[in-house]
């Protein structure tokens, strides 16, 4: 109850908040907190690539992520907000543009002018939102619990053992698999439109388009490699 | 030809609406589809059918009044081209056509397939001029020189008839298109420049006031434009309105 409580006063928040209470400037902040997170995307997964080679390296760059104050009580707390402020405005949006349509057509061809991932970004959203519920439940709650809750001893070798024995179970790695799916579509269409929605269309622009569409595939393929092998190496 | 119409009838505003079938014979591939509109109205005449309302004027493809939803397409399937310009060549003998309203809660409908698209005007009036006097004593626009380039850029934004075509195709009935081509043209020559920030600060706030949704980048506004609006515009009101908010 309070935390809807909260988050009814969050959502009048932003809707009063003159940056984001207009259209164009919720798509700037749409498109910015989803940069940031890109970036963020980008450390994660070099991070995480780098326990393919190396365990001892792994372990060390986790313990230093895990514990470093900088990291903890700065980074990670601006990282969360990003989180729930993309997908709070990703619904107001939502929800207004719903609103302003109210009656629908009897024929609609979204396909013949519109690709399916431009159109659907809500739903490829929802999915990787939904797996952060799951990454979260698989490594943050266990850390904070660890760390902060049970207040265990530091241990800078645990890190690789623990993620690995996460990617053994079949049906966590489908679920892994198919999130990641749906973060390739999530990000095919919303990195490079991020460019558009701050006013960048430009000669640049069909670079930005082709970077952006190898990063959504390039960066999601290389987390499943990541899961598959560790859950091979596990089998 | 001989064809199926699926038409949305709705006798006012407030009334609730319907699609009603009507079967139409002897189609010549030649019409334009307005034409054979007026053919399936004498015909509902001759039943003692109320005629379908249905806007158009030039039938040029130059006043933007033609606004048909066609077989789930802004001005149907074809391309660059409004729905008076749509010719029934693009259809086939025995196809079942439907036909609806441009639909947004900024454009209500008025009557069967005719929606007020005032809102535009309302956007338009916000901002979308030059304030100039023009009591005769004004400088001849031919006397500024203009970089080639950002005068063919604001006369292909300037190419927009405001049909709504983008705010009915946008699946979030956003219009973006349309107001970043009217800030756009401006935008782009020395005599808009004066009072851009004013300007497209006050467009969007008639358009958000206006409740159109918001532009996701879907593309698809650019793809049935019958101008070929282009998005760049769309980027470019972008671009002015977040210097317009900095600026203050």
């Amino acid at each position: 109850m309070l935390l809807r409580v909260y988050a009814l006063i969050l959502l009048y928040k932003l809707n009063t908040m003159s940056l984001i209470s207009s259209t164009i400037g919720r798509k700037v902040a749409m498109a910015l907190s989803g940069l940031f997170l890109v970036v963020f995307l980008t450390q994660h997964f070099t991070i995480n690539f780098i326990s393919v080679f190396s365990e001892d390296t792994f372990n060390e760059i986790s313990h230093f992520m895990g514990n470093n104050p900088l990291v903890q009580f700065l980074l990670q707390p601006i990282l969360i907000f990003g989180v729930i402020f993309h997908f709070l405005m990703g619904f107001i949006l939502e929800m207004q543009n719903r609103k302003s349509r109210a009656v629908q057509y009897s024929m609609y061809k979204g396909g013949a002018n519109a690709p399916w991932v431009s159109r659907n970004m809500i739903w490829s959203g929802a999915v990787v939102l939904s797996f952060l519920g799951l990454h979260f439940y698989d490594f943050w709650f266990p850390e904070m619990n660890y760390k902060y809750l049970e207040v265990l001893p530091l241990d800078p070798n645990r890190y690789y053992e623990e993620m690995t024995h996460k990617f053994h179970d079949h049906l966590r790695v489908i679920l892994y698999i198919v999130s990641f799916g749906f973060l390739a579509l999530h990000l095919y269409h919303g990195f490079a439109s991020s460019f558009q929605s701050m006013g960048v269309n430009n000669k640049y622009s069909p670079s930005i388009k082709k970077f952006a569409i190898s990063f959504s595939v390039v960066i999601p393929l290389g987390f499943i490699f990541i899961a598959l092998f560790h859950h091979i190496n596990s089998l | 030809m001989n064809l199926t119409l699926k038409v949305w009838r709705q006798a006012n505003a407030e009334a609730k609406g319907k699609i009603e079938t009507y079967p139409i014979a002897d189609v010549s591939p030649d019409m334009s589809f307005l034409e054979m509109m007026d053919v399936l109205n004498e015909q509902l005449i001759g039943q003692g059918i109320d005629p379908i309302a249905f806007d158009h004027d030039c039938r040029e493809g130059i006043c933007g009044m033609c606004s048909m939803f066609i077989n789930g397409e802004a001005h149907g399937p074809d391309r660059l081209v409004t729905t008076c310009q749509l010719h029934m060549r693009k259809f086939k003998d025995g196809d079942t056509i439907t036909i609806e309203p441009f639909r947004a809660q900024a454009f209500p409908v008025i009557k069967d397939l005719t929606v007020d698209r005032s809102a535009f005007d309302r956007v338009q009036q916000a901002g979308g001029f030059v304030s100039v006097n023009t009591s005769g004593n004004t400088q001849d626009a031919n006397s500024i020189p203009i970089d080639k380039h950002d005068a063919d850029k604001a006369f292909d934004a300037a190419a927009c008839i405001g049909c709504g075509a983008c705010v009915a195709t946008c699946k979030n009935a956003s219009a973006m298109l349309f107001v970043s081509a009217k800030v756009s043209q401006y935008a782009l020559l020395p005599q808009g420049k004066v009072e851009a920030t004013d300007r497209v600060m006050n467009m969007v706030k008639q358009m958000d006031e206006e409740g159109f949704g918001n532009c996701t980048n879907t593309g698809a506004c650019e793809v049935e434009c019958p101008k070929g609006i282009s998005l760049e515009n769309i980027a470019r009101m972008n671009r002015e309105y977040l210097y317009a908010s900095l600026k203050g």
